[in-house]
This record gives structure tokens, C-alpha cells and sequence, in this order.
């Protein structure tokens, strides 16, 4: 074809680039649509869920530079909303339940964010660490979240009115659904122009200032997207296990995330992905054994572990050995 | 009975004085934040540990090795802060050049280690210590009973904060530090040896918060979780005052203390939000902080 032959080599390098990227993402597609059959499906949506939360929090952390403390208010408040309103509206269907509590996040995001930008680096995250911390005491007192106690039994009814969501394997195939909407709009944000003034914004902030872009609008806005996904992942655990608690509102969760995005790659796609899925497996394999009692010693230890020597992560470590060997 | 708006005064006053020892707590851990980030340039998150560790080390003195408090008062802060010299030399010195980030992940990830090793031999419950002989006891002073205790605590606590920002202000040791703060190389270069100014730098901070679990050993339940709730409550306080000061941070420790006392006898629901609405208000007035330099 015409077309082709006008190609000059670095838009056929781009090209063939491309197109490995996509032969990648079907082949992992095809992976998550096969994986209820090979593992436990209720597993598999609680990895889905931790890695959306993961790659809200990356797209802060590793494209904003910006460190959030306090990205479990965003879970727990997703998961609050959601919870609560479909256990008093039966007629609501979880879709809408999901939406609203992803709503719910965005403006709780809204607001924080707008506070936090006002201080930089490690006031940063001493500012949304105790945001967080008061939104925790908030849901401790609040009537709807069940004090103590959390939501049980949140009923996970019937998708769009018509498709139940009773069986297992059903909820995954949403789960997923809502987990690659997730994950492209991350996808989209960072290799978008916006992405691209995030990470210049990240690299040298009075640079991106003096030329011109309004440096605080932008950060606003990755940390709005960045609180609505994590609300996102939050209103879908609470469907999957019909639970909302405390626990996701604790700064536990918050140094959790934090963790999973270490440990898989901060600034990497799908590091923070695999970092979900070994921190979740990790959780699971200990709370059978006898170290059960030691997962937040452990956890503790993998922190320290990856900040002392293995700061690119599980899959910087992987591109890194790529291209040092591939071209 | 005097009444201050609907409430009793001796409520009131009563109120006021726990506030005002709360505040000692927070003035005491944020100055000591203070010192290492002035420094370190790094967030001490394992702070609130090591307020716990020098209260355990005050129970544990006691039960197996007959300490007694006022030995611990000396020898656990030592202790600690030995401690945290290890620490430092060992961990901390290495992410000195990265993205301070690194710092505080690395202190949280430590944070973890302690608590959750000592929830695993101590369980979470927490265990008393009694207060020392010589500090039983209260006086009467007319409108409110004051137990000894307090008094000490307060007392100590501000002889303390006052002692070290009178080396960090007005000896020359205080001048090495502040000029390290500064500006590290050139210190460096005038053959003052920072690395081993950091690292005491460091154990004194970690000292202080140590200080601070000893005199709250008879006060509060020791217990390995009473640090790093704490701690989020001091890191609002540092947010509100800014780590720019040494006067500042224990001023603002101590007048957060007081709202929180004052909050508890007028609308005692808020009493564990109020200082996290007043960062929220401190943000939107004066994003600096209270005697912040710079945003």
C-alpha cells in the first residue's frame, strides 16, 4: 500500500510498538476473562478491586508526584455511600449505588484535594493523612456506617434491574468490566497531554508554573480522578462482599496502598497491579499460617525492604532489564 | 458554685488542665519532629513508635530489671534515642540524597515493625503503670483538685521544650544545627562533621519522644497502638504551626491542647475532630501555618 511505504523508520518503530502494547493488553484481557476458572472468583474480585485502588493512587504518587496518606477516606467513603444506600433502597440498582458512591468520592476528593494543594511535599501528606484520620473518626460517629460494627449484609441485587449478581462468577465479569473502565481512564489521563503536564509538574514544579500552566488546577484535577477511582474500587468492594467497615477507612488502608504501589513500581502502569495482587495473595497465604499474627510486622518489613533497594518496584525492575536487554 | 458558661468551674478548670497536659504531649512530639525534619529534612513517622517504646521501656524496666521511674525518666529516653542513632546510621543515612518521600515511607514502614511486634508479645489492651510515691496525691487549690502527677508532667514537659530551645537558640552546639540546617555542605566544608550531627540529631529527637512515653507511662494505658494515633493528631499540630519554629511548635502544641480541653466541655463529640478542623481552617487562612515561613 501507498500508505506504508511513506512510513519513515521511526514512525514504523512507533508502529509495531503500538501494536505490541495492544496484542499485550488483549492477551491480559483474555487472561482476566479466563481467570475465574482456574482461581476463586471472590480472590480474584478482591485483587481487582485493591489494584483499581492501587492505580488511583499511582496516578497521584507516581505521575503527580504527589504522596497521599489518606487515600483510604476515598475508599472507605465510596464504600459508606454505596453501602448504605442500597441496604435502605432495595429499588436502587448496584450500578447506580456504585455511581452515587463514586460521586460521593469525587466530591470528598474535591474538597481535600483543594486543601492539600495548598501545601507541598511532606506537608502534603500530613495534610490528607489527617483529613483522613477525620473522616475516620467522622464515619466512627456518623448513624448511617454502623459504628464499629460497619455495614453487613449490603445486598448486591441486580445489575441494571435485569442481570443478578447473586452468582460469583457473574459479579466478576462486572468487576472486571469496572476494573478496565478504571484502568483506562488511567491509561488515557497519563499518556494524555494532561499526563504530560502532570509529569512535568512532578519533575520541576516552578518550571511548569513559569511556563505557563496552572499548576494547581492540574493537580486539583489528578487528585480528583485519583479520589473518584478510589471511590470507584471502594463502592465495588462493598458489592462484592456485601460489607462496608471501618477497616477501609483506617490509615492502615491508606499505608496499604501505598505499599502495593511500592512494591509493584510507582509510575509504572501495571505495577501497582501486580504490587495488589502479591500484597492481597500475601495477606491471604498468611492469614492461614502461623505468622497470621505477624502480617503488619511483615508488611512493615516489605516497606522497608523496597525503599532501602528496590525503589523502581517489581515491574521498574522488569522494564528497566528490558531495555538494557531488548534495545 | 461559679459557673463559666453553664459549666462548673471545677469541671471547667479540670478540663482545661487534662487539655493543657495533652498539649504537652503534642508540643513535646512535634518539637522533636521539628528538630529532625529541620535537619533530616525528612518526617519522622516512626515518632509515635518510639513515644511508645520509651513507655514500654519504662513498664518493662520495671517488671523485670527494677527501674524505677525516675531512673527510666533518664535511662529509656537513652535508650531510645541509642536506638534511633542505630537506626539512622543503618537505614536512614542511605535514602539521605533521595526524594525526602523515601524518609517518611521508611519510617512508617518501621512504625509498622515495632507496633505490630509488640502488639504480638503484649497484645493491644495495654498494661498500667503506677504512679511513682512521691507524685501521689493532689493539691486543693480552692476551685479544683490538681493531682501531683499532672503537675509534674506539665512541668517537666515545658522545663524540657524550654531546655532545648534554649540549646538550639542559644549554644553553639544549637548554632551548628541551625546553620546545618541551613545550608549541610557548607558546614561540611568548614570541617564541622555533619553526617555525625544528623546522626545525634536524629537520637535527640527520638529522645524526646521517648521522654514523652515515660511521663505518659502512669498516665495513659501503655499500650503498642498509643503512639500512632497520637501521632496523626501531631502532624495536624505541625501542619497548623509549621516546623520552621522551635517556639512556635510548643506553642502551638500546647494551645491545640487547650482547644482540645475546651472542646471537651462544651461539645465533647468534637473533642477528637477539633484540631483536624482547625488545620482545615488554618489551610484556607494561612496555608504557611501559624508561624510557617514558607508554603
Amino acid at each position: 500500500m501507498a500508505t506504508t511505504q511513506t512510513l519513515t523508520p521511526v514512525m514504523e518503530r512507533q508502529r509495531r510498538a503500538n501494536m505490541r502494547r495492544n496484542a499485550f493488553y488483549l492477551v491480559l484481557i483474555v487472561v482476566g476473562l479466563l481467570a475465574p476458572f482456574v482461581a476463586y472468583p471472590v480472590f480474584l474480585m478482591k485483587v481487582l478491586c485493591f489494584a483499581l485502588f492501587a492505580c488511583a493512587f499511582n496516578l497521584l504518587l507516581g505521575y503527580a508526584g504527589l504522596l497521599s496518606f489518606g487515600h483510604a477516606a476515598f475508599l472507605a467513603t465510596g464504600g459508606y455511600v454505596t453501602g448504605y444506600l442500597l441496604s435502605s433502597y432495595p429499588g436502587l440498582t448496584p450500578e447506580l449505588g456504585i455511581l452515587i458512591g463514586t460521586g460521593a468520592a469525587v466530591v470528598l476528593g474535591v474538597a481535600f484535594g483543594a486543601l492539600a494543594i495548598r501545601r507541598q511535599g511532606i506537608y502534603f501528606a500530613m495534610v490528607t493523612l489527617a483529613l483522613a484520620q477525620l473522616m475516620f473518626f467522622f464515619y466512627i460517629q456518623a448513624p448511617f456506617t454502623g459504628g464499629e460494627d460497619g455495614l453487613h449484609g449490603v445486598p448486591r441485587g441486580d445489575l441494571f434491574g435485569f442481570i443478578s449478581l447473586r452468582s460469583n462468577l457473574a459479579m466478576y465479569y462486572f468487576v472486571f468490566a469496572i476494573f478496565l473502565i478504571g484502568f483506562a481512564i488511567v491509561q488515557r489521563a497519563v499518556h494524555s497531554p494532561f499526563g504530560q503536564v502532570l509529569k512535568a509538574i512532578r519533575e520541576n514544579e516552578p518550571r511548569a508554573l513559569s511556563l505557563g500552566y496552572n499548576v494547581d488546577a492540574y493537580k486539583l484535577l489528578a487528585f480528583v480522578i485519583s479520589a473518584g477511582l478510589a471511590g470507584l474500587a471502594g463502592s465495588t468492594k462493598t458489592i462484592v462482599f456485601q460489607l462496608a467497615s471501618l477497616t477501609d477507612a483506617h490509615w492502615h488502608m491508606s499505608g496499604e496502598v501505598i505499599l502495593m504501589t511500592l512494591l509493584g513500581g510507582v509510575g509504572t502502569l501495571f505495577g501497582p497491579i501486580v504490587g495488589a495482587g502479591l500484597v492481597v495473595s500475601l495477606q491471604h497465604v498468611l492469614a492461614q499460617s502461623p505468622l497470621g499474627n505477624w502480617v503488619s510486622v511483615i508488611l512493615g518489613l516489605i516497606f522497608v525492604i523496597c525503599v532501602l533497594s528496590f525503589r523502581s518496584g517489581i515491574v521498574g525492575e522488569i522494564n528497566k532489564m528490558y531495555r538494557k536487554n531488548f534495545k | 458554685m461559679m459557673m463559666i458558661f453553664g459549666v462548673p468551674l471545677a469541671v471547667f478548670m479540670g478540663q482545661l488542665m487534662l487539655g493543657l497536659i495533652n498539649g504537652a504531649f503534642y508540643a513535646l512530639l512535634s518539637l522533636g519532629l521539628a528538630v529532625i525534619f529541620g535537619l533530616l529534612k525528612i518526617v519522622n513517622f516512626a515518632h509515635g513508635a518510639m513515644y511508645m517504646l520509651g513507655a514500654f521501656a519504662t513498664l518493662l524496666g520495671m517488671r523485670y530489671l527494677g527501674i524505677n521511674y525516675w531512673a527510666a525518666l533518664l535511662l529509656a529516653p537513652l535508650v531510645v534515642g541509642l536506638f534511633g542513632m542505630v537506626i539512622e546510621r543503618l537505614m536512614l543515612r542511605r535514602i539521605g540524597h533521595l526524594d525526602h518521600l523515601y524518609g517518611l515511607l521508611l519510617t512508617f514502614g518501621l512504625a509498622l515493625i515495632f507496633e505490630g511486634t509488640l502488639v504480638n508479645f503484649f497484645g493491644v489492651s495495654g498494661a498500667r503503670y503506677p504512679t511513682p510515691e512521691a507524685l501521689q496525691g493532689g493539691f486543693q487549690t480552692g476551685f479544683m483538685f490538681l493531682p501531683v502527677y499532672r503537675a509534674w508532667v506539665l512541668l517537666a514537659a515545658l522545663v524540657v521544650c524550654l531546655g532545648t530551645w534554649f540549646i538550639i537558640e542559644r549554644t553553639r552546639l544549637g548554632a551548628y544545627l541551625r546553620a546545618g540546617t541551613e545550608n549541610p555542605a557548607l558546614m561540611q566544608s568548614f570541617g564541622v562533621n555533619v553526617p555525625l550531627l544528623i546522626t545525634l540529631t536524629y537520637g535527640f529527637g527520638v529522645a524526646l519522644a521517648a521522654f514523652a512515653g515515660v511521663l505518659a507511662a502512669p498516665l495513659y494505658p501503655v499500650s503498642p497502638t498509643m503512639g500512632s494515633n497520637l501521632l496523626i493528631v501531631v502532624f495536624a499540630v505541625v501542619v497548623i504551626g509549621g516546623m520552621g519554629s522551635i517556639l512556635g511548635a510548643i506553642l502551638t502544641g500546647l494551645g491545640m491542647g487547650l482547644i482540645e480541653g475546651l472542646t471537651k466541655v462544651y461539645y465533647p463529640e468534637a473533642a477528637n475532630t477539633v484540631i483536624f478542623l482547625v488545620m482545615i481552617l488554618v489551610l484556607m487562612l494561612r496555608p504557611a501555618g501559624l508561624f510557617g515561613k514558607e508554603a
